[in-house]
């Protein structure tokens, strides 16, 4: 009844399959950055300020690796649409976790809401 | 709105494959197009969690907080497990587009055992807190804690019994369309949980910790 | 064994409920014994349980809705009963508990059992007819959304017999709605009916993007989809953000309610205005979901009937587009009072205003449409005009409360109630009974009784205005929402004017279901023998009135916007191709009824705490769809032969009344009724 997969998407569902190494490569990296995240916070040698943003920029770092690697995220036509469903997918979830907090803090504050009182006030 | 103008070429080219072609097939674009976008709003639920864990990991009511009640070790033993699973199933992916069925199965049979293995990992975590007392009733952060981290655990529980389910479809029908098209989603499902797990443990277990 | 259920959760000593329960039990007895007698199970089971033909399960989704409409109704006329008479030292006649129930009931119901599954048939009815598919892209997914859709619908139905309903307002906030402040099944019923028909609707959202993105018939690129299809696919994606939202918020109220946590309790860090918070973050973009696919109804009626072009076709997609993604910045806008601080409500009040930007730019466009051409004062027509002037009002008093400290006066009166009902009905209601008159040839093969339905337009209209300017006036004065009782009595005489505002409603009502019962007893006058009653500019049109089973015996070719108004111009409609082909079709199946049923097992049972019931149901559902993985027997062709003979009947139809007409079917003249 429909769209039969054309040669041309096939020719690209190969492409988008990945191989041994290309999942090796980003086994190897997930379990690098993973010890790398766990290593910011349990080693005790990081500064306290910069635990957070260490466990940030390593976590993000292992998102893309394995959408990259495992999902086969990318810019191919076959995945370009899947993409752009992704991104929006982020817009909204950083509205609802974005937004949520800063909602939820600034009634906290303004409320005086007993949650509020265990973190510092601005 | 990117997500429709952006594929707008790729709907014009299926567009042109139309046409009655005698012998169908189930076209696979399509499901794994839904597939992908059922991901994205499971994904949307765990944004819901996340921002609910996010506002309530600070009320603890008095109760343990997550820096005195996470042990990292412990957390870091999972995380591998799931890791592993995962590039095991990438194992079975290459198998199944190599046409290696006994290969398949074999890999699908390890992912299994890595998978169960983080669930048994995170049930006894889970016993564990009950038993001393930090059970998911004794203060909010603890609910949303037992929350989150069990609704991704649920996630794999469901992903273990579609394991099972394709182990027999592949040994009862072999590599068919239908089958294959069933394992990419699943494929897609368990590496999905995999990237989820990357937020638990950075944004619950290391946050708490720090 | 039977956990909190026993037989004193039956209201007996409620009259009002007793006597609704036998008339229903009468009725639906009697229902029962007809279609025993004419032996109709076995059509119905064939034809319409197990089909997974988008068109009849449209049709489903359309009737289950009308039918709920007359109960949500039923609830809005008790409560203007009740307000009309219940002042000073009057009680009136509802005791508070059945007054609450009733308000939370006519909500819920409006909202998720009406508006929803009228939009959601609605789009199953005409997308894939407009873009040229055969069917949606998963036809059992459709099949199993429906029936989950109505195991929703069934668990509320049963709460008015069985237990209670919530007693908390349609969105059921905590901690009222924790169990320390409802601690009945009442809640419950409220959460189980929700999660089961907004997983209903999270699945035909998903099916709609895919269908729309990968079915459409070759040429049809995205900037030549009809507008009705455009609003369709941002409604879908929409429904895909936001449902999720409801599912995570109901479900963190049903671990405090089930589990013991303290997500929105009072003690233990819990954090009421949390949920206020998720459940808004989904019920805005809710608004738009259910007004959305109406903005595209009149946009398809407003240029066929005024026989021109849609004006500013991209204007109107990309103002579409706009409010799918500003539906997500708006929120907060429902809860100003909350205590969020300046900043905050300063940045939704102005998102809120922004909104309304491209809801304006589209009204231009439907009164530019019109402007010059040659309008039909048809039923869809008159709804649509209908709408453009009430909703005009109901945005501006909308956008009036964007102002925060305008809503600091006006949150929570019957002002703000007046001014959803405004765009709701005016808007929402307003749309679907448009479409409705509409679409129904391609539904059915003959259209609907104009008279009756021209009555029914005027008695809303006026209706609508005599039962909620009122309400708007007392607002202003300081009347607050959900009153059972209340000691002013200088706002008696407006509740009584809203009271026979809702009468003349209900005579609206009255007069579809009489449009329809006239309709079908002369469907032969009322026939359709074109395919193509109106004048119609889209795809749809071009097929047989009803249409076939398999849609489009030959995919058509598109190379502009309303092809099929420009192949009547060019004289090339309705050409024959030289060879049918076979045509690949899924077939019927029973599983999405079974699915169903477990479901409705389930929810009953969680909402009594009846564990292995609940165990069943779940089983039960989880099994069935393994079941259906592994039946392998999913589709049949049919031969080319029976598709060249139904054609064949269909052109020979065609040729003869093209030949009783005057004008030639490049310009269709539509046929004057009544």
């Amino acid at each position: 009844m429909s769209a039969h997969p054309s040669s041309h998407d096939a020719a690209h569902h190969d492409a988008a399959h990945g191989s041994t190494k290309s999942y090796l490569i980003g086994f190897v990296l997930s379990v690098v950055l993973t010890l790398a995240s766990f290593g910011v916070v349990m080693s005790g040698k990081v500064p306290h300020e910069l635990m957070m943003p260490g466990i940030i920029v390593f976590g993000v770092a292992q998102l893309i690796v394995q959408l990259v690697y495992f999902l086969h995220m990318g810019t191919s036509p076959s995945q370009r649409g899947n993409l752009a469903i992704m991104l929006f997918t982020l817009l909204i979830l950083a509205i609802v976790v974005v937004g949520s907090l800063w909602v939820l803090h600034n009634m906290n504050v303004n409320m005086m809401h007993p949650t509020s009182q265990m973190v510092p006030v601005e | 709105m990117s997500s429709p103008a952006v594929s707008a070429t790729h709907g014009a080219l299926d567009g042109v494959s139309h046409g009655g072609d005698a012998h169908h097939h189930d076209d696979g674009s399509k499901t794994l197009l839904g597939f992908w976008i059922y991901l994205m709003s499971d994904c949307l639920i765990f944004s819901g969690l996340f921002a609910t864990f996010a506002v309530l990991a600070n009320a603890t009511a008095g109760g343990p907080t997550g820096k005195e009640l996470f042990e990292l070790p412990y957390v870091l033993g999972e995380t591998m497990l799931l890791l592993i699973s995962s590039v095991t199933f990438g194992m079975a992916m290459l198998a199944m587009h190599a046409g290696k069925k006994n290969q398949l199965l074999a890999w699908l049979a390890v992912t299994f055992v890595f998978g169960a293995g983080f669930i048994g990992m995170e049930v006894h975590e889970f016993a564990k807190l009950i038993a001393d007392g930090a059970g998911p009733s004794r203060s909010a952060f603890l609910s949303s804690y037992f929350t989150l981290v069990g609704t991704h655990g649920l996630h794999v529980t469901c992903g273990l019994i579609w394991l099972v389910v394709m182990m027999d479809q592949m040994r009862r029908y072999g590599l068919t369309d239908a089958t294959r098209r069933r394992l990419s989603c699943l494929s897609l499902f368990w590496h999905f949980l995999d990237i989820v797990w990357i937020c638990v443990f950075t944004f619950v277990y290391l946050r708490g910790a720090i | 064994m039977f956990g909190k259920l026993t037989l004193d959760a039956i209201p007996y000593h409620e009259p009002i409920v007793m006597v609704t329960l036998a008339a229903v039990l009468l009725g639906g007895l009697a229902m029962l014994a007809a279609l025993t007698k004419f032996r109709l199970w076995g059509y119905l089971w064939k034809e319409w349980f197990t089909s997974v033909d988008h068109k009849k399960i449209g049709i489903m989704y359309i009737i289950v809705a009308l039918v709920m409409l007359l109960r949500g109704f039923a609830d809005a006329l008790m409560m203007r009963l009740q307000q009309a008479t219940a002042a000073a030292d009057s009680a009136g006649y509802l005791p508070p508990h059945h007054f609450d129930q009733v308000f939370t009931a006519h909500g819920v119901i409006m909202i998720f059992f009406v508006a929803m599954p009228l939009i959601t048939g609605l789009m199953n009815l005409v997308v894939p007819l407009q873009i040229g598919a055969r069917d949606v892209a998963y036809p059992f997914l459709n099949s199993l959304s429906f029936w989950l859709f109505l195991s929703g619908v069934f668990l509320v139905m049963v709460s008015l017999f069985v237990g209670d309903f919530a007693a908390t307002g349609w969105l059921a906030y905590p901690p009222l709605s924790g169990l320390d402040y409802s601690p009945t099944v009442g809640v419950d019923y409220y959460i189980w009916a929700l999660q089961l028909s907004g997983l209903g609707t999270t699945l035909s959202g998903i099916n709609f993007i895919v269908t729309i993105m990968k079915m459409r018939t070759p040429g049809m690129t995205l900037m030549k989809m009809p507008v009705f299809t455009w609003t369709a696919l941002v409604t879908n994606i929409l429904i895909v953000a936001a449902f999720p939202i409801l599912t995570v918020t109901l479900a963190l109220l049903t671990a405090d309610r089930y589990l013991g946590m303290h997500f929105f309790t009072n003690d233990l860090g819990g954090n009421a205005m949390m949920y206020v918070n998720l459940i808004w973050i989904w019920g805005h973009p809710e608004v738009y979901i259910l007004v959305l696919p109406c903005f595209g109804a009149y946009s398809e009626i407003v240029a066929t009937f005024s026989k021109k072009p849609l004006f500013g076709y991209k204007s109107m997609v990309y103002a579409t587009s706009a409010i799918g993604v500003l539906s997500f910045l708006v929120w907060l806008h429902h809860f100003f009072t909350m205590g969020s601080g300046a900043n905050v409500n300063a940045f939704f009040g102005i998102m809120t205003m922004i909104i309304s930007v491209p809801t304006g730019a589209k009204l231009f466009n439907w009164l530019f449409t019109m402007y010059r051409g040659r309008v039909e004062m048809t039923v869809p027509m008159l709804w649509t005009i209908g709408f453009m002037v009430t909703f005009v009002v109901g945005g501006v008093t909308g956008v009036l409360m964007a102002v925060p400290g305008a809503d600091f006066v006006l949150h929570n009166s019957v002002f703000l109630i007046a001014h959803f009902h405004n765009v709701i009905i005016g808007g929402v209601v307003f749309g679907c009974l448009a479409a409705i008159n509409y679409w129904f040839p391609k539904a059915f093969g003959f259209r609907l009784n104009e008279a009756w339905g021209k009555a029914s337009f005027w008695c809303w209209l006026v209706g609508f205005y005599v039962a909620f300017v009122p309400l708007y006036i007392l607002g202003l004065k300081g009347m607050t929402r959900r009153m059972n009782h209340y000691a002013n009595p200088d706002w008696q005489p407006y509740l009584i004017v809203a009271a026979i505002g809702a009468a003349i409603i209900a005579a609206g009502i009255f007069c579809i279901l009489v449009q329809f019962y006239v309709s079908v007893r002369d469907r032969k006058k009322l026939t359709d023998p074109s395919g193509d009653p109106w004048g119609g500019r889209t795809l749809e049109w071009s097929i047989s009135s009803p249409a076939p089973f398999y849609n489009f015996a030959t995919l058509p070719q598109v190379r502009e916007l309303d092809q099929f108004w420009e192949d009547k111009q060019n004289g090339v409609a309705y050409v024959q191709p030289a060879k049918y082909e076979d045509i690949h079709m899924p077939r019927n199946t029973g599983v999405g009824v079974v699915m169903g049923a477990f479901g409705t097992v389930l929810g009953f049972a969680l909402v009594w705490h009846i564990w292995w019931m609940a165990a069943i149901g779940l089983l039960g559902m989880i099994a069935s769809f393994i079941v259906r993985a592994y039946d392998r027997d999913v589709d049949y062709w049919v031969p080319a032969a029976e598709v060249e003979r139904i054609e064949r009947s269909r052109h020979a139809q065609l040729k003869q009344f093209q030949t009783t007409q005057v004008a030639p079917v490049a310009a269709p003249q539509r046929q004057k009724v009544a």
